[in-house]
């Protein structure tokens, strides 16, 4: 897969992307068995995705659970080895370094968790916490790293008083602001962040959010944003990647995503977003997939998506597989009968899809 | 007379730290049919609102005051025996999260007779066609062949789907949502709300919906409580409430939402942090965070009142009817601006 997708534009490199992500896959094997155990099958978490980013850019991935968003994080900190593809990072292939090379990159990127109450370590304070990558790393004396520490608290709205504080005495949006300084602590280049907003109530989020943005225009950070809420993504992306069952079915830069969506599962993701406005919310037509995302275990053949899609071809989507089709500016989709048009009610992307399909199963 | 009507309700727990005014003189009523929307932060009583209604607070250490009356007769001075004839009949609830509420170590077949035979004298089988006919309305394919399965091999969309089907099974008259689809992707939670209005009007129930999504209650509600700290802050139909927003705390949760039809480029931020109910603020619970906080926010607080306008729209804030029409307006020019 990922040879095509470097054939058809999305990966063509101009050299000074930060980091390039190509074919990669992570299977985690099934075992059976107590003292032999055995691979009896594979959970295809991440199954051939490619994407690029470039310096002071965020990138957003968006997905419901289990589509691999978290394990694709995961593998490009390394936090996972994968299982085939390549990550390289500033033009150097970090896929299969050591541990001992892989710790000066480590400084480069750094990652924000999801849930602030179970990341922090509970019998350390605040200080340790947020200074430990600097002591990994060795930079700079105890003074220094106490000096640097009380300026990270000053930078993510804290109090530098609260140095000696304990994480159980800051509320929810407090901690995940101390997360944010601990990865900023090391000046790192990358930011993976897995769905730093989503334990976090609207008002709070929105302070999170508000930071996340500041940091990048004072530090030039990249962000690699992860999150299942679109509206989110939309507010702080500059371009956004839509993953299915562990692989990439749309890339668009931002507003070309949420204005002309290509792939019908992004329509039907946009579509079931629920709209804070009563009048159009309740105007729109929803489009309601059914069922819910198969397993990665046995994905379905063909497109993965074609279970699911209302657009579905029999004898097309569920044999052959499509892919990333470009439709110019990077936007690329994985679909073989696009959307032609945005918004569109259930009804018209089903029978347009079916038109088509009468017209051109020749020509496929 | 109102299916459910609660007045001045009143929650408080005691906690090794002191006491802690969890819900604070609510007020509303649930029309039959019609749905209402509690919107809040955690921690700002709304959950508990609901639980002290059921009666499922822990007694020991909980004291409530106040009237819930349900169908006229007071639910808070109820006997246990009563709350148990009318839970789950008449009226039952669906929790937030379907990972832990259902039993790990019986079918959900048998979990789903189980609440139907607690209020009906009939045979498991007659139970157990019930259960199907409920399994199939909420949408689970192949029903018959799922009714036997532990609740480990359902998907969480699936989980909320049995625990539906387990509050509708006896036909309730008042369900109460509480938090259905915070724990479900947008795709699910596109699925289960349909759901629940299809029944809503296939049954004729009565739904409380709370939530911290503005979007679900736009979606959904017909009446808005919004709550903050342990009180009702404003109450209003749900147009008004989006179209004339009255209250400072209202508009902030609007303006710090980040919205797929509008590009803002940085969100209305409540600055601070929700506060303790062990020790509220003096006056409005709202002043330490609000922006418009004047003196009289600080030693006084305002009343539930109903704007000059519009006798069912409550509010409680000082600010004059001008300032906030103006606010309030600039709030909505913001949010609708079109995209492009």
């Amino acid at each position: 897969m990922a040879t095509e997708q470097g054939s058809n534009g999305q990966m063509e490199l101009h050299g000074d992307e930060l980091l390039v992500v190509d074919g990669v896959k992570k299977y985690f094997p099934i075992t059976r068995g107590i003292i032999f155990q055995k691979a009896i099958a594979q959970v295809q978490a991440v199954d051939g995705v490619s994407f690029s980013i470039n310096p002071g850019e965020t990138l957003g991935i968006v997905g419901e659970s289990g589509c691999g968003k978290s394990t694709l994080a995961r593998c490009i900190v390394r936090l996972l080895d994968t299982t085939a593809g390549r990550i390289m990072f500033e033009g150097r292939d970090i896929t299969n370094v050591s541990r001992v090379a892989m710790r000066p990159i480590r400084r480069e990127m750094t990652m924000i968790f999801q849930d602030p109450y179970a990341s922090l370590n509970p019998r350390k304070r605040v200080g340790f916490i947020i200074g430990e990558p600097l002591e990994v790393h060795k930079l700079g004396t105890p003074a220094e790293v106490k000096r640097r520490v009380q300026e990270l608290l000053e930078v993510v709205g804290l109090n530098p008083e609260h140095y000696n504080r304990f994480p159980h005495e800051f509320s929810g949006g407090q901690r995940q602001r101390i997360g944010v300084a601990r990865a900023l602590a090391v000046n790192p280049k990358l930011i993976v962040c897995d769905e730093p907003v989503s334990a976090l109530d609207v008002s709070v989020q929105a302070q999170i959010l508000n930071l996340l943005k500041d940091l990048q225009d004072d530090f030039g950070l990249t962000y690699i944003f992860i999150a299942h809420d679109l509206n989110v993504v939309r507010h702080i992306s500059d371009r956004v990647m839509v993953m299915y069952l562990g692989q990439v079915s749309e890339v668009a830069d931002r507003d070309t995503l949420y204005r002309e969506p290509k792939h019908p599962y992004t329509g039907a993701l946009l579509s079931a977003v629920p709209i804070p406005n009563p009048e159009r919310g309740r105007a729109r037509e929803a489009i309601v997939l059914e069922g819910d995302v198969p397993s990665p275990v046995n994905p379905p053949s063909g497109c993965r998506f074609h279970p699911r899609c209302p657009r579905f071809v029999e004898g097309h989507c569920d044999v052959e597989e499509p892919e990333l089709f470009p439709f110019g500016n990077g936007h690329v989709a994985k679909c073989f009968y696009p959307l032609e048009r945005w918004p569109m009610t259930a009804e018209e992307m089903r029978r347009r899809g079916t038109a088509r399909a009468q017209e051109e199963p020749v020509q496929a | 007379m109102a299916l459910l009507e609660v007045k001045d309700l009143r929650t408080s727990f005691k906690t090794e730290d002191g006491i802690v005014k969890a819900v604070d003189g609510v007020s509303f009523t649930v029309e039959k049919g019609q749905t209402l929307g509690i919107v809040g932060e955690s921690g700002s009583g709304k959950s508990v609102t609901c639980l002290t209604i059921m009666g499922l607070n822990a007694k020991r250490t909980t004291m409530s005051s106040g009237e819930a009356l349900w169908k006229g007769k007071d639910l808070l001075r109820a006997k246990s025996s009563e709350l148990r004839k009318i839970r789950g009949d008449e009226m039952s609830m669906i929790f937030q999260d379907p990972m832990t509420s259902l039993n790990p170590v019986h079918t959900i077949g048998k979990q789903l007779v189980e609440a139907v035979q607690l209020h009906r004298d009939v045979t498991v089988r007659v139970a157990k066609a019930r259960a199907l006919e409920l399994l199939k309305a909420v949408g689970i394919p192949k029903a018959e062949g799922r009714i036997d399965d532990y609740p480990h091999q359902f998907s969480g969309g699936m989980r909320q789907r049995v625990m539906i089907a387990m509050a509708l099974i006896n036909d309730p008259d008042l369900l109460i949502a509480d938090e259905p689809t915070t724990a479900l992707d947008v795709t699910t939670q596109a699925q289960i709300l349909n759901l629940m209005k299809r029944l809503q009007e296939d049954f004729g129930s009565a739904i409380i919906m709370i939530t911290h999504d503005l979007g679900v209650v736009a979606e959904t509600a017909d009446d808005v409580v919004v709550m903050y700290a342990a009180k009702v802050v404003e109450h209003a139909k749900v147009h008004d409430l989006f179209n004339r927003p009255q209250h400072p705390y209202t508009w902030g949760l609007m303006g710090s939402l980040p919205r797929l039809e509008t590009d803002t480029e940085r969100l209305v931020q409540i600055p601070g942090q929700p506060p303790s109910l062990l020790r509220p603020p003096s006056g409005c619970r709202f002043h330490p965070r609000c922006p418009y906080v004047m003196g009289v926010c600080r030693t006084t607080e305002p009343k539930l009142l109903a704007t000059e306008r519009d006798p069912s729209h409550l509010q409680a804030c000082h600010l004059d009817q001008e300032t906030k029409d103006r606010e309030a307006n600039k709030l909505i020019e913001s949010t609708m601006a079109e995209v492009g």
